[in-house]
């Protein structure tokens, strides 16, 4: 007759098991570390600068002192700009590869193309922006040319994580509108876009992340050492200006300024690390959000 | 329509299918098959998985053109009309109500599933969209069930309420053919005879192709009866042929009865 009496070999699996446990959960908890202590020694050090007058005034005296208001808000209209470029673009493409598209060479040219754009360095991409947009298109350096880099850089990944969100609805439903005489298009407007809309979305926003953080782009393309402008004026950019940008200030402020304050290149970088969290916590947000409204 | 001309004749078939072959890239999957359905009558295909079946309805439709890769040789007349030529591909696949294997409620409101078809086809009125929602719910014996929540989801019906929900949504577009494919494998035997009761209904209004795997389905349900094997045509009769002591080929009477597949 079986028992249920716990085995020296029964034993040595919950040992295992635990120690599996512990490992795994260890990895996992060291990856927390870093972020959080990076934030950590940011706002400590960062802490004596750090306030709402930081915010909204440009730099002054050499970029000694003051706040970062002009790059701040250069970012803000980089990252903006390249996302209205991008996005479109990147979405339609993705709809066109993933429903539209048959296989076959040309469809398989653009795959590879995308692939391989998401694997080229961002300076390489600066250097494509400035021989392209600033040079050949006669642009000039400006916020246009540096959001026109920015948008080549990023949409790659915009194509693919839409891609990714299109394919995950399920195929019966796109089967079942043909069956009933819809054409494609009725069928990606009623059915698929709508409920795929979050992970496009997600994919998006979290491209804002990267804009707002390469330095290299936006530095030979548009972003420049020190520009005061209006402060509190929220049209203070035109597109055709160049601008400040906060990944580009806090590259200046580390490398080109003697003299600034220690405190004033950590917060910089709380502001550009909290812009950017703020906007992929309005990512999470909103996909638990449409997920909740999730209709099968 | 054409129907004028050739009525001084006898009418066609409802769909003639000459010399119809398949390929999936190399393979072939339905090897040149030749049979008609009449107008009104329950045309039941057999046979085992893999013998071309479910392929066979997605050319009536026209719906395999979405397979890459799918070819097709032979012709299929629909009402005498090669589909091959017709212009108006979606006309023809409203023409042709279909039924999948596996329950499909889209992720619309009850209402809005059933209305998918007409809007699609461009029907804006919600008086006239209401008035078909109800015909077509209760044509498909679920009008009872949901009458009070037509606005909740169709996804979170239960298995065999959803399969009428799809059945309702293939009514919508006024077909004059229903193919429905397998439509019991997912739900229980009582729905099952909920809606066989609900296709001896609509016979008079259409003519219904009913591919099942169940041999005794067909036999219940069927005029007539196309056994499909490895996509050849083994037999093709009246059910009093198909299911008789002799019918025309030994390999029906073994299959029909059991002694394999």
């Amino acid at each position: 007759m079986t028992t249920f009496a716990e085995t020296p070999f029964v034993r040595a699996r919950k040992r295992n098991e635990l120690f599996a446990k512990l490992v795994f959960g260890a990895m996992a908890a060291l990856l927390v570390t870093p972020l959080l202590s990076i934030v950590a020694y940011l706002v400590i050090q960062g802490a004596p600068l750090l306030s709402l007058d930081f915010l909204v005034s440009n730099p002054s005296n050499g970029m000694r002192a003051g706040g970062i208001w002009s790059a701040l808000l250069g970012t803000i209209y980089l990252v903006t700009l390249s996302l209205l470029i991008a996005a479109p673009i990147g979405v339609l493409a993705a709809v066109y590869l993933n429903e539209y598209a048959e296989d076959n060479w040309f469809t398989r040219v653009i795959n590879l193309a995308v692939v391989n754009l998401a694997g080229v360095p961002s300076i390489v991409h600066a250097l494509f922006g400035l021989g392209a947009f600033v040079l050949a298109a006669g642009i000039g350096r400006s916020v246009l040319a540096a959001s026109l880099t920015l948008s080549i850089m990023t949409l790659p990944v915009i194509i693919a994580s839409t891609k990714e969100a299109l394919s995950s609805v399920p195929r019966a439903f796109r089967e079942a509108c043909w069956n009933v005489g819809a054409t494609r298009w009725q069928t990606i407007r009623g059915i698929v876009l709508p409920n795929s809309v979050s992970g496009i979305l997600t994919g998006v926003i979290l491209q804002v992340s990267r804009s707002a953080g390469e330095t290299a782009p936006v530095m030979f393309t548009g972003a420049i050492f020190f520009r005061p402008i209006p402060e509190g004026d929220p049209f203070a950019y035109s597109i055709f200006d160049q601008c400040m940008a906060l990944s580009m200030h806090l590259f200046s402020v580390t490398t080109q300024v003697n003299g600034a304050p220690p405190a004033l290149p950590y917060a910089t970088a709380v502001v550009l690390l909290g812009t950017v969290l703020a906007v992929n916590a309005t990512a999470i947000g909103l996909r638990v959000y449409l997920r909740s409204r999730k209709k099968w | 329509m054409v129907s004028g001309l050739v009525s001084a004749s006898a009418p066609p078939p409802k769909i003639e299918v000459s010399g119809l072959e398949l390929y999936y890239g190399k393979k072939r999957a339905i090897h040149g098959i030749s049979f008609e359905v009449k107008a009104h009558e329950i045309f039941a295909v057999i046979g085992p998985a893999q013998s071309g079946k479910s392929s066979l309805l997605r050319c009536l439709n026209r719906t395999i053109e979405f397979v890459p890769g799918a070819q097709i040789r032979g012709k299929i007349a629909v009402d005498g009309q090669d589909t091959a030529r017709v212009k108006n591909v979606f006309e023809l696949r409203r023409r042709i109500g279909m039924v999948a294997p596996l329950p499909v409620g889209l992720p619309l409101s009850i209402h809005d599933n059933v209305a998918f078809a007409p809007r699609a086809a461009g029907l804006r009125d919600p008086k006239k969209l209401e008035e078909l929602v109800e015909r077509c719910l209760r044509q498909a014996a679920l009008w009872d069930e949901v009458k009070d929540r037509l606005h909740s989801l169709g996804t979170k019906l239960s298995g065999g309420q959803q399969q009428r929900l799809t059945i309702a949504r293939a009514l919508s577009h006024r077909p004059e053919i229903l193919c429905l494919d397998e439509f019991s494998i997912a739900i229980d035997p009582v729905t099952t005879m909920r809606i066989e009761d609900v296709l001896k209904e609509l016979r008079r209004e259409m003519t219904i192709v009913l591919v099942t795997n169940l041999v005794q389905q067909a036999r219940r349900l069927a005029d007539r009866t196309l056994f499909l094997w490895n996509g050849e045509v083994v037999e093709c009769d009246r059910n009093d042929v198909i299911f008789s002591e002799k019918p025309g080929n030994r390999k029906t009477y073994e299959y029909v009865n059991g002694t394999f597949g």
